[in-house]
């Protein structure tokens, strides 16, 4: 870390480090003898504290040095890789989240994936030499091998971009998954595995589809796309140095029955999806065994003499080894299932797990040593570096990063929010649903008031200040009520938070800000389709000339910053499956980021909000708009 | 008409481009086709050896044919693509890929828009087809198909005729004015009576390049954006919509435009009653009566460069050099293979052939080295190129 950037954090880790230590013994106190209700006054935190958060680990071509990509403090650290000692901290853009060493190791690229940039570093002066402007919310990354190509992954364009490796000039974008964010290179250097965090789109209410999008990378087209039937949210993929088994960490989610049969393990299943010569045709094979699950698997790497593979299992806070051999001798002589899935055979995992190493908390990105014998994982919410030792199994030391020592509320609350150790048998976090802290583009049936009863889509949950109350059916007054009670009730199915858990969780709630809108110019000045489309929200005649009813306005319901006046209306949009229509107006923030649309997840598009499900103009007066006019509203919508 | 023509002009023009043509030159641009496996070697051997014959060299094909009967899905072909070693075609009932000797179907339960796949465009930078079809726009990639339609898109009109990529923007022809979707920021933006001087929406075709966009208007004439400064111009039929041609090449040939085919900087037209060719400043234009064309009533055409085109009419498929014409087809009246040569100075030849295309109705046509596919009303057919002497035909020819 540079003096200054290391004066900065050190003042503004003392000043809220001292600033939380005299608040925190009053609050405390305050809340002992007001609980719960008082849990969203708690929630007024001021100076958060600053914490490295490493997100993903590299080792050194030479195996000198390790990255580490510090996603709060928006860095990359270089330890020693033997003594573990920091080297340099290398600041980057805002909010990190993918890195990758250009295949010469002259070069370190670092995905920001808030400010749309990528970041080059010289590994000989460990200096930032280029920023180069790339596309919306850029994650994973990857270098060719002859160094003229990059790619990278885009979650919010869902695209793989293909850059000039020397300029960083975009040369074109491949279709990829929704939510594109992962790029693993194959050993021998043909082709990109990229995967997406959020499903593509399917019928309402069907099960979710996901892929691995295959890429050539010499010509940099995508020539095939490995199906993964069921699965929503797909992580990291390894790929053996042999290139004969790939891997790759997802979510089986079972959002078609309701949460409410969490007991009957009806809520997710956490698998790998694996494939290649090895396997044959791909196969899903579970990380979850009895009573206890993998939730919400991140990372994965097979060690180079692929006799292991590793998972990070980020909200049960271990890392799962597994042994190949075994693994294989499975899926080869059990008979596979029609679907090609196991994952709901919980007792599978007892033929090839061999131990589930306990690590900090939320760990995620992993790698191996040079040799294979040291694994090196981020856990994220403890700022610290488990090192396992791949012939035990055990984690040998833990290197502590640089940082606060004080866990703030606000990070009590994130480690809250990314845990599944609330749930029953631990199978599920918030963090299962809201990934990444946004959503997970799926519709939940939620409430235990029979199969296929109150469908709900699940909402961003960015911004909330100034958005209750909360559910569709705005049942929740405050966050508090939203988090504790009901998602105990419903969701949990077991432990229940203490009033300080739940107050922190609510702090981390609140807390969480509005990603950059992509599709706002600068200034937030409107292009001549956003400021037709403003005219149209905000209209009192129709194109007839006729008066819209105040409450027929879009600006009516949808009103102030964040686009709701916080009040419920029946805009007709009920179901014969809906107990009611009287639904919560929803905040517009970013919302082109969060199909599908209506409280039920029934419009797969902003479109067919007004196309279809809007035949009687209660959803505002829309059905005198020209095809024209309904595009100019959309791309307003989308600046929102 | 928006820009007059002098026809003394055009008469220089013309005398200019016929008196540089020495050489039969190759019937597609290599271009066309990048992975052809050898489609540069075999669009250089593309020159025909001169013969005894005075007849001038015409490409020559023998035509295999694929009907429902060896794997299309349907024999009604609206419109072939060509990439690489995959032929696509959107039929009535599917959109079929042609790939290692096996046809491959994509339909509505693969997440195709609609059963009838009406045009098709290729992305060539990533591979990616789109497809119009009767019910909305599908891009196919990698084998997953996202479906846009009226309802779930900022797409104009459902019935898609024609679509066209440049860069990261796909052009949209449909039935209730065009569109250009923005691949990078998901934005649609909509042409039609109310931003432009299209005068009817029914949009036939639309072929885009980097510098200008053109569109076919089913009874609007054509019509011109240009990229740099989003200025638009209309041409029209300075006939009005009379079916008489008081003024030849003063303009465009006929209101009612089918297809438009923009390549080196010179527009080809393709009308219900005759077609043209526009080079920017001078009109000339294509009618029965006085050049090879076996039909004025043309579907699609299809320029191979600023002086070669193929013309797809409900008599025929022809093929214009610059100077003279060849058609293709099953005689009209004992449907017999049957190849046709026409000089300029208008005497016409028959070429002894075996083959022809699988129906007189032809509808599209795309490229593969020297090889030509050909869509038509009752089949795709794909036109191997013969090289003199050294096929079958070639030896019926210098009998």
């Amino acid at each position: 870390m540079g003096a200054a950037a290391k004066d900065r954090a050190t003042r503004l880790s003392l000043l809220s480090g001292l600033m939380a230590a005299a608040l925190l013994p009053a609050i405390a106190l305050w809340l002992a003898l007001n609980p719960s209700a008082k849990a969203d006054e708690r929630a007024q935190s001021p100076m958060p504290l600053v914490y490295a958060s490493p997100l993903e680990v590299l080792v050194s071509p030479d195996g000198a040095r390790l990255y580490v990509l510090c996603q709060q403090t928006e860095e990359v650290r270089v330890l020693d890789e033997s003594t573990h000692k920091p080297i340099k901290a290398i600041p980057v853009g805002r909010v990190p989240r993918g890195m990758a060493l250009s295949a010469s190791g002259d070069r370190l690229f670092v995905t920001n994936s808030w400010d749309d940039t990528l970041s080059v570093i010289d590994t000989r002066t460990l200096a930032v030499i280029d920023t180069w402007s790339v596309g919306a919310e850029p994650s994973g990354v990857v270098e060719d091998r002859a160094g003229n190509q990059l790619f990278v992954a885009n979650r919010i364009s869902n695209d793989v971009a293909v850059l000039d490796a020397h300029t960083g000039a975009e040369k074109k974008r491949l279709m990829a998954g929704r939510g594109s964010s992962y790029l693993t290179l194959s050993p021998d250097g043909k082709r990109i595995y990229a995967t997406h965090v959020y499903p593509n789109a399917t019928p309402h209410r069907t099960a979710p589809e996901s892929e691995i999008t295959v890429i050539d990378v010499e010509h940099a087209i995508v020539v095939d796309r490995i199906p993964l039937h069921g699965i929503a949210g797909v992580f990291h993929l390894a790929i053996s140095a042999d290139g004969r088994l790939g891997a790759v960490a997802e979510y089986h989610p079972k959002n078609l029955v309701p949460l409410a049969h969490l007991e009957h393990g009806g809520a997710f299943a956490y698998t790998l999806t694996l494939f290649g010569a090895d396997v044959g045709k791909p196969v899903e094979i579970p990380l979850d065994e009895l009573e206890r699950y993998a939730s919400m698997p991140f990372g994965v790497a097979i060690s180079p003499d692929k006799s292991r593979l590793y998972v990070t299992v980020g909200g049960s806070e271990c890392v799962i080894a597994i042994d190949v051999a075994r693994l294989l001798r499975f899926i080869h002589t059990r008979q596979r299932p029609a679907s090609g899935s196991f994952e709901d055979h919980l007792s599978a995992g007892a033929n090839y797990i061999m131990a589930r190493i306990p690590v900090g908390h939320n760990p995620r990105g992993l790698t191996f040593s040079h040799d294979g014998r040291k694994l090196f994982v981020a856990n994220r919410l403890e700022d610290t570096i488990s090192v396992i030792d791949s012939r035990t199994n055990r984690v040998a030391s833990t290197i502590v990063l640089d940082g606060p020592k004080l866990v703030s509320a606000l990070r009590r609350g994130e480690q809250t929010f990314y845990t599944a150790r609330y749930s029953f048998q631990g199978q599920i976090g918030c963090a299962s649903c809201h990934i990444d802290s946004t959503f997970d583009g799926l519709t939940w049936d939620l409430e235990p008031d029979g199969f296929g009863r109150d469908i709900v889509d699940n909402r961003l949950i960015e911004a909330l200040k100034g958005t209750e109350p909360f559910k569709w059916n705005g049942g929740n007054p405050n966050i508090p009520t939203e988090c504790g009670p009901r998602t105990e009730m419903y969701f949990w199915r077991s432990e229940q938070y203490d009033d300080l858990t739940l107050a922190d969780l609510t702090l981390y709630m609140r807390s969480l800000p509005a990603r950059p809108n992509r599709w706002r110019l600068p200034g937030y000045q409107l292009t001549p389709s956003q400021e037709r489309g403003k005219a149209i929200f905000e209209r009192a005649v129709d194109r007839f000339g006729k008066p819209i009813p105040e409450t027929n306005r879009c600006s009516y319901c949808h009103s102030g910053h964040k686009g709701t006046d916080q009040k419920s209306f029946d805009v007709g949009t009920k179901k014969a499956t809906d107990d009611s229509g009287l639904l919560d107006t929803p905040q517009l923030l970013n919302i082109a980021l969060t199909a599908p649309y209506l409280h039920d997840g029934s419009a797969s598009t902003l479109e067919e909000i007004w196309t279809i499900y809007n035949p009687e103009d209660k959803h505002g007066r829309t059905n005198d708009l020209t095809k024209d006019e309904l595009n100019d509203l959309i791309e307003y919508l989308r600046t929102r | 008409m928006k820009k007059s023509v002098h026809k003394t002009a055009w008469a220089i023009a013309i005398s200019v481009v016929v008196a540089c043509w020495g050489l039969a030159i190759p019937v597609a641009s290599a271009a066309d086709a990048p992975r052809a496996k050898g489609a540069e070697k075999t669009a250089v051997k593309a020159h025909h050896a001169p013969t005894a014959s005075t007849v001038p060299q015409m490409p020559r094909f023998r035509f295999e044919n694929f009907t429902t009967d060896n794997g299309l899905p349907d024999n009604h072909v609206y419109a072939v693509l060509v990439d690489g070693d995959r032929v696509w075609a959107g039929t009535d009932d599917g959109l079929a890929v042609y790939e290692n000797h096996t046809w491959k179907t994509y339909t509505t339960k693969d997440g195709l828009a609609h059963r009838a796949v009406l045009s098709l465009a290729l992305d060539k930078r990533t591979g990616d087809v789109w497809a119009g079809t009767m019910g909305g726009l599908s891009r196919i990639s990698a084998g997953r198909i996202e479906s846009y339609t009226q309802l779930n898109s900022g797409l104009s009109n459902d019935v898609v005729y024609g679509v066209s990529v440049e860069g990261e923007n796909v052009w949209v022809a449909t039935a209730a004015g065009a569109c250009r979707l923005n691949l990078h920021t998901g934005q649609w933006s909509l042409y039609n009576e109310r931003n432009t001087p299209m005068i009817e929406i029914w949009v036939y075709g639309v072929s885009a390049a980097a510098d200008k966009v053109y569109f076919a208007v089913w009874g609007g004439g054509l019509l011109e954006l240009d990229q740099t400064t989003g200025r638009w111009d209309e041409y029209q039929d300075p006939d009005g919509e009379t079916e008489i041609v008081l003024f030849k090449d003063q303009g465009l040939i006929h209101q009612i435009v089918s297809s438009v085919s923009y390549v080196d900087k010179i527009v080809w037209v393709s009308t219900y009653f005759g077609d043209s060719h526009y080079d920017g400043r001078y009109w000339h234009n294509f009618l029965t009566k006085d050049s090879g064309l076996p039909s004025n009533f043309t579907n699609f055409v299809k320029g191979v460069d600023a002086n070669r085109a193929w013309f797809c009419t409900d008599k025929g498929l022809a093929y214009y050099d610059g100077t003279n014409w060849a058609v293709y087809r099953p005689s009209l009246t004992d449907g017999k293979p049957e190849m046709t040569v026409r000089e300029a100075q208008g005497r016409v030849t028959n070429i002894p052939v075996s083959t022809a295309p699988a129906h007189n109705y032809i509808l599209g046509i795309d490229f593969q080295g020297s090889d030509i596919w050909v869509a038509t009303a009752k089949g795709l057919s794909h036109g191997i190129f013969q090289h003199n002497g050294n096929s079958t035909e070639g030896k019926e020819k210098n009998q």
